[in-house]
């Protein structure tokens, strides 16, 4: 006999919850009463007490999905159920198998009539006294281990999206912060030991990606150390996790900046007299924008076995800092002109530089264009701004002898460099992407001034 | 008729006051303890709800600013988006036991809300709700800021009400992600330091007067 988990009705208005947080995962042992999900509703953050013991067989409803009241979220099995499962492995993983058609018939016999549902769950709760009373599975736990692992499964979003990508179970590890909770310390010194000692297959398999760190000096080298700014610290994570992430592919193509020079020659006067300095990343946003519209698989984003097409475009310009960089977003950056993303390309880079962006102007971002050439650099190779699954590199604009029609020219030239992700993105796609840039930016449309 | 233990606690680090929560929230639910109110001030602190700690860029650009000003950053597990706390700034934690009659979590933020706009009241100050933006507003500005936990029944954190708040700490974050409205405080409005003891007399008779 399973038990269906539903949305629980919090208040006499409320129709819907949204799913923000799985406490437990499927496969786990829960006590009646012991916290499950929490759910979120306008400013109140409720943590949903199990209806009953037993092992939690299915999830339903992911996190961040909301759901109306009285929905079923999960499927408690019972103990004994369960007891048969993790007897081999790790005791986690799919063990869906037997379970869903069970789910759905229960589904549907016990589908709760609209209002009843804080009534239904007493019910339930009360009618099932002897299983919580019943010997849970092998790995049920007496409550004040639970408690324990909760907390410690309250770790940061870093650690366990670390977690999550060594396939670590964050209970396994002694946590040294506060009231036992895994630090991002903690979770690596546990996957570094796992690769290099024994046991914990699967966590070391997954794990030996990561180059296990030599010693970087020996006490009384010639050295200074200075610890790393909040900035460099999230830089470095944020590059880490996108090279993890991502299998980098790269294209470069060669373009011909004659055309854009010319033009913006002619109109940066009326430019400056309305407010706006028409740079080449202007040009080059517009035509991005405009391209993004007719690829949108460059607009997207993965998310387990979905692709995640993103209907707004939201251009993100990497700025340089003077310790770090930062990327400021347009929102929307397709409904502008080419006067309107050149005045917000030169307020974001300003305002980023004198650190005067709100938080909401550098997230959000749907693809990115970053500017190695700035400095000189023929071409550059950057890591993919995640969620996203590419990113645009600008090479420096220089003349060039180029050959035309036969004959050597001088032209403006520029590399533009795609680095994508090529789970999603294939080099076929990224060439007629790249193809389309180069032939709107060699012939660009005037009526876009 | 609720029995309620008002705590006046001072100044109290934000993991110590997320600790003592932690704590009381079992002795309420066991039964051992009344209904609790505490009051308190925190340090410098960025805390987010449910609603963007799993996105903590929101916070990268002012991150150097933060570091200089010594401004720590936390997860808080209520409700809500990201907020600020600091010195002048009356937070307030009731830890109520909402079963029976009070379970209702729209419910329970009204009354939070009214909580606020009767101590703003005591101060002549006229505040009001904006349909849609939990808190307490004058004019489109925000005088109180609320995010709520809740575990069966129990609730806890709360509210955080600007008495002398240095606003300006305000523009490192955008207060629970509205970001065209802007914060006030007490001490603007009134265009003078209050005490902090009278704001607590306040909102403790507020509080009595709506939940007892």
């Amino acid at each position: 006999m399973a038990t269906n988990v539903v949305m629980p009705q919090m208040g006499e208005s409320i129709a819907e919850g949204t799913i923000v947080r799985w406490i437990k995962k499927v496969g786990d042992s829960v006590d009646r009463d012991e916290p499950l999900f929490e759910i979120s509703t306008d400013k109140v953050d409720a943590e949903i007490p199990s209806p009953s013991a037993g092992v939690l067989t299915q999830i339903m409803v992911k996190e961040g999905e909301t759901v109306p009241v009285n929905s079923v979220v999960a499927v408690i099995g019972q103990a004994g159920e369960a007891a048969a499962a993790p007897s081999g492995g790790n005791g986690r993983g799919e063990r869906a198998g037997a379970m869903p058609a069970a789910a759905v018939g229960q589904r549907e016999t016990s589908a709760p009539s609209k209002g009843t549902a804080v009534d239904d769950r007493a019910a339930a709760a009360d009618a099932r006294p002897s299983n919580a009373a019943a010997p849970a599975g092998p790995s049920a736990t007496p409550g004040a281990l639970s408690k324990e692992e909760l907390r410690r499964q309250k770790s940061s979003p870093l650690v366990r999206r670390i977690a999550k990508e060594h396939a670590v179970d964050i209970q396994q590890i002694q946590g040294t912060g506060i009231s036992g909770r895994v630090t991002k310390n903690d979770i690596l010194g546990f996957i570094e030991s796992a690769s290099t000692g024994s046991g914990q297959a699967a966590a070391g398999a997954q794990a030996r990606a990561i180059p296990a760190p030599g010693p970087v000096y020996k006490p009384g080298e010639n050295v200074k150390i200075v610890p790393m700014s909040v900035m460099r610290k999230k830089i470095a994570e944020h590059m880490v996790m996108s090279a993890r992430t991502s299998p980098h592919v790269y294209s470069v193509y060669e373009v011909s900046f004659g055309r854009v020079a010319a033009l913006r020659e002619k109109h940066k006067g009326a430019y400056e007299a309305a407010g706006a300095k028409l740079t080449f990343t202007g040009f080059i946003a517009k035509v991005i924008v405009d391209a993004l519209r007719q690829f949108p698989m460059v607009n997207a984003s993965i998310d387990g076995d979905n692709i995640v097409y993103k209907k707004d475009i939201n251009l993100g310009i990497a700025v340089a800092l003077d310790n770090g960089l930062i990327v400021p977003v347009i929102r929307n950056a397709d409904e502008k002109n080419l006067l309107g993303l050149s005045r917000a390309i030169n307020d974001l880079a300003a305002r980023a530089r004198s650190k005067k962006l709100n938080p909401d102007e550098v997230q959000g971002g749907t693809f990115t264009i970053t500017n190695p050439g700035i400095f000189g650099a023929l071409y550059g190779l950057p890591l993919i701004n995640q969620p996203q699954v590419a990113i645009l590199g600008v090479g420096t604009i220089e003349k060039r002898a180029v050959v035309i029609d036969d004959a050597i020219a001088i032209r403006p030239m520029c590399n533009l460099s795609l680095g994508y992700d090529h789970r999603l993105i294939d080099g076929a796609d990224a060439g007629r992407f790249l193809s389309l840039i180069k032939e709107r930016l060699e012939n660009f449309d005037e009526g876009w001034m | 008729m609720r029995e309620i233990e008002v705590r006046r606690l001072g100044v109290v680090s934000y993991a110590e006051g997320l600790e003592l929560q932690k704590t009381l929230v079992e002795q309420r639910k066991a039964g051992q303890i009344p209904d609790q109110l505490l009051l308190l001030e925190h340090p410098p602190v960025i805390t987010l709800g449910v609603r963007s700690r799993n996105d903590r860029s929101h916070i990268v650009a002012a991150s150097a600013t933060l570091e200089a000003e010594g401004v720590e950053i936390f997860e808080a597990g209520r409700g809500g988006d990201v907020t600020y706390h600091g010195p002048g700034q009356l937070v307030g934690y009731p830890i109520i036991d909402l079963k029976p009659d009070r379970c209702d979590v729209h419910r329970y933020v009204r009354d939070i809300e009214e909580v606020m706009i009767r101590t703003a009241a005591a101060f002549e100050i006229e505040a009001g709700r904006l349909p849609g933006l939990t808190g307490a507003w004058v004019g489109s500005e925000k005088l109180a800021a609320i995010g709520v936990r809740i575990a069966k029944w129990v609730t806890s954190h709360g509210f955080a009400f600007n008495v002398n708040t240095t606003l300006d700490h305000f523009d490192f974050i955008v207060p629970c992600g509205i970001g065209d409205k802007g914060v006030t405080s007490l001490a603007k409005l009134l265009g003078s330091v209050v005490p902090m003891a009278e704001v607590e007399d306040a909102t403790e008779r507020a509080f009595r007067g709506v939940f007892e």
